[in-house]
């Protein structure tokens, strides 16, 4: 029912600067979660802002046939919820108001939230068992809580399609797991299409149907993470020495001591 | 206070402290009834009721025909520029921002400096006020240069680059005007008591000039105030959201200065209370702007009403500048409430 085709998406920030991104065609299924994984300045962000508009891009983006640029920004925001990098957060708005602020594409001009919009963003919250937060200030909330509200709002906008850029940079490690278990059961419960910018390879490896790796904005490779993950190529994109292991399907990308070959 | 859900409480306690400060504001005077007997005289204008209150008819006119305008003038200047300010503040994420930001006080005090400066000989026999109509039309111009430019720099999106250019403009405007005075030192009088603000000129006509510009700017700003709540979540969020920011921001930026360049050019250059009025609305009843803009509103209403009344008791006969009186009354209770209360950025 969504399905992201990119025909040679190119970014450019202004005329002087290098591409962000060139030449990027890709199919993203329906349901499907793909991983975009490359070192800093690789274009992973540049990537996810095209596709929600934030950004001017070449080439074509479109969902399910239709170019997501010929469609108001309303529209839009009812197809493509984007969590960015570093959300900026209203201290003193409650956790109930920041979530609600996701139903925002499909309230009139003029309108206000409807008691239906209430209703689901009451329902995302206790599905995302934040029910104990909803009157509390964000500004009083730990990371974790906040990074799981900034995703009810995203849900609460009820797209199809989800880009996460970096959502668990700022999480400790059980966050971290928490926030990708919650993202992976979303996917099953609401067949949601998911694009996530991931730094930690092992994670994005192991929840991802799919990575691809970007560097100076362009494709190295798209696969499986048993394809993409090799030391070899960890090695000569990201600079660093790691060895890769398989276990139980699972591939694990770890860090050695020393500089790479 | 009244917790998240209690709105209309809130609105309604708004609207009882206007209702004093205009019970008070055309009850106190230096001429005119003993203040007490004002409010009885109001009670015995309703139908039904009748009762000798000692108030004659030549003090009933001192109260309706000077206090009243006078009254609802600085009612509808403090509700625009607090309402403006708040928008301002929202809409460009800056707490420290006020109505007069992009230009509309500098041009507005430029355009009656220009208009004192032609003298009020030469154009005593035009139909209408030069002062308000020149520095209304000044106001405008201004603000429309700083959004120009700011927009042309900065490309529509960046709301830091419009606050920028305001500064550059206000100077540059601030600069015409001395140079102006400098060379017509006869009315810098005339002109410095224009931008201290007053509003002791006030009657009947002032209130209807500016009624049609308050009305349309406050509704416009009032039907924008869940796009400020959005706008809350910064620029690129509230995009995705599906909300056209830049265009967005320019409705409100042009409801704003409207209301702002019409109370400027009858009331001078106010300071302090839209600036701070909609940080006590904040403190007292929280950020959420469909809580705000009405309260600011009200409050801002109340608060220059209020604020006018030691104005003409301080020095009597002569007036105190009402800007003066808001700082003097208001800087305090700001800071008594900063001491209380945390403040929401």
């Amino acid at each position: 029912m969504s399905t992201l085709t990119l025909v040679d998406v190119g970014v450019k920030y202004s005329r002087r600067a290098a591409s962000a991104l060139t030449g990027h065609s890709d199919t993203v299924v329906s349901g499907e979660w793909l991983g975009l994984i490359g070192p800093n300045g690789a274009g992973k962000s540049s990537l996810l802002k095209a596709i929600v508009g934030l950004v001017g891009h070449t080439g074509e983006i479109l969902m399910d046939g239709v170019a997501l640029s010929s469609m108001s920004d309303r529209e839009r925001a009812g197809r493509v919820a984007y969590v960015s990098q570093d959300p900026l957060i209203p201290d003193d708005m409650t956790a109930r108001e920041y979530a609600l602020l996701g139903r925002t594409p499909y309230i009139g001009y003029f309108g206000s939230p409807s008691r239906r919009d209430r209703m689901i963003v009451d329902d995302v919250l206790e599905r995302l068992r934040l029910g104990e937060f909803a009157h509390r200030m964000m500004g009083k909330l730990s990371g974790g809580e906040r990074q799981r509200i900034v995703l009810a709002r995203a849900l609460a906008q009820q797209a199809p399609i989800l880009l996460l850029d970096e959502p668990t940079s700022a999480l400790d490690i059980g966050y971290q797991q928490q926030a990708l278990e919650l993202v992976a059961e979303l996917r099953q419960t609401q067949q949601l299409t998911v694009i996530s910018a991931l730094h930690d390879l092992t994670l994005a490896g192991t929840y991802t149907d799919r990575l691809t790796m970007l560097h100076h904005g362009a494709v190295v490779v798209s696969g499986s993470a048993e394809d993409v993950l090799t030391a070899e190529r960890l090695g000569e994109i990201y600079h660093v020495c790691v060895t890769v292991e398989h276990d139980e399907g699972q591939v694990i990308v770890v860090p050695r001591r020393g500089f790479p070959a | 206070m009244f917790g998240e859900q209690h709105d209309t409480r809130w609105f309604a306690a708004g609207g009882v402290f206007v209702l004093f400060a205009v019970v008070i504001g055309i009850s106190i005077g230096p001429a005119g009834p003993d203040w007490w007997r004002v409010p009885l005289e109001l009670v015995n204008r309703l139908p039904l009721i009748d009762f000798e209150t000692g108030v004659s008819d030549a003090d009933w006119a001192i109260v309706w025909k000077v206090r009243m305008p006078r009254v609802v003038l600085g009612g509808l200047v403090g509700g625009m520029l607090s309402i403006a300010g708040a928008s301002y503040q929202g809409v460009f994420r800056n707490p420290l921002v006020d109505p007069y930001l992009l230009g509309s006080a500098a041009g507005a005090g430029l355009g009656a400096t220009i208009a004192l400066t032609i003298g009020r000989d030469a154009t005593s026999t035009w139909p209408i006020d030069p002062v308000p109509t020149i520095a209304f039309i000044f106001a405008l111009a201004t603000v429309m240069v700083t959004y120009t430019v700011g927009a042309a720099f900065g490309g529509s999106r960046s709301g830091v680059t419009l606050v920028l250019a305001g500064v550059a403009v206000v100077s540059f405007t601030s600069a015409m005007q001395t140079f102006i005075l400098q060379r017509n030192v006869e009315v810098i009088r005339e002109v410095f008591r224009w931008i201290l603000g007053s509003l002791s000129r006030a009657d009947w006509g002032d209130v209807w000039l500016v009624i049609p510009y308050v009305a349309v700017s406050t509704v416009v700003l009032l039907l924008h105030r869940r796009h400020l709540d959005v706008f809350r979540v910064g620029d690129e969020e509230a995009a995705t959201l599906g909300v056209s920011v830049a265009r967005t921001r320019l409705v409100i930026v042009i409801a704003a200065t409207f209301g702002t360049a019409a109370v400027v050019s009858v009331s001078g250059l106010i300071g302090f209370v839209g600036l701070v009025v909609p940080h006590i609305v904040r403190m007292v009843a929280g950020a959420g702007y469909r809580r705000v803009l009405p309260l600011s509103l009200m409050g801002g209403a109340g608060f220059l009403i209020l604020a006018d009344v030691p104005g003409r008791m301080i020095a009597r006969p002569a007036e105190t500048p009402i800007g003066v009186v808001t700082a003097f009354i208001g800087a305090p209770f700001f800071l008594y409430l900063l001491r209380t209360r945390r403040i929401g950025a």
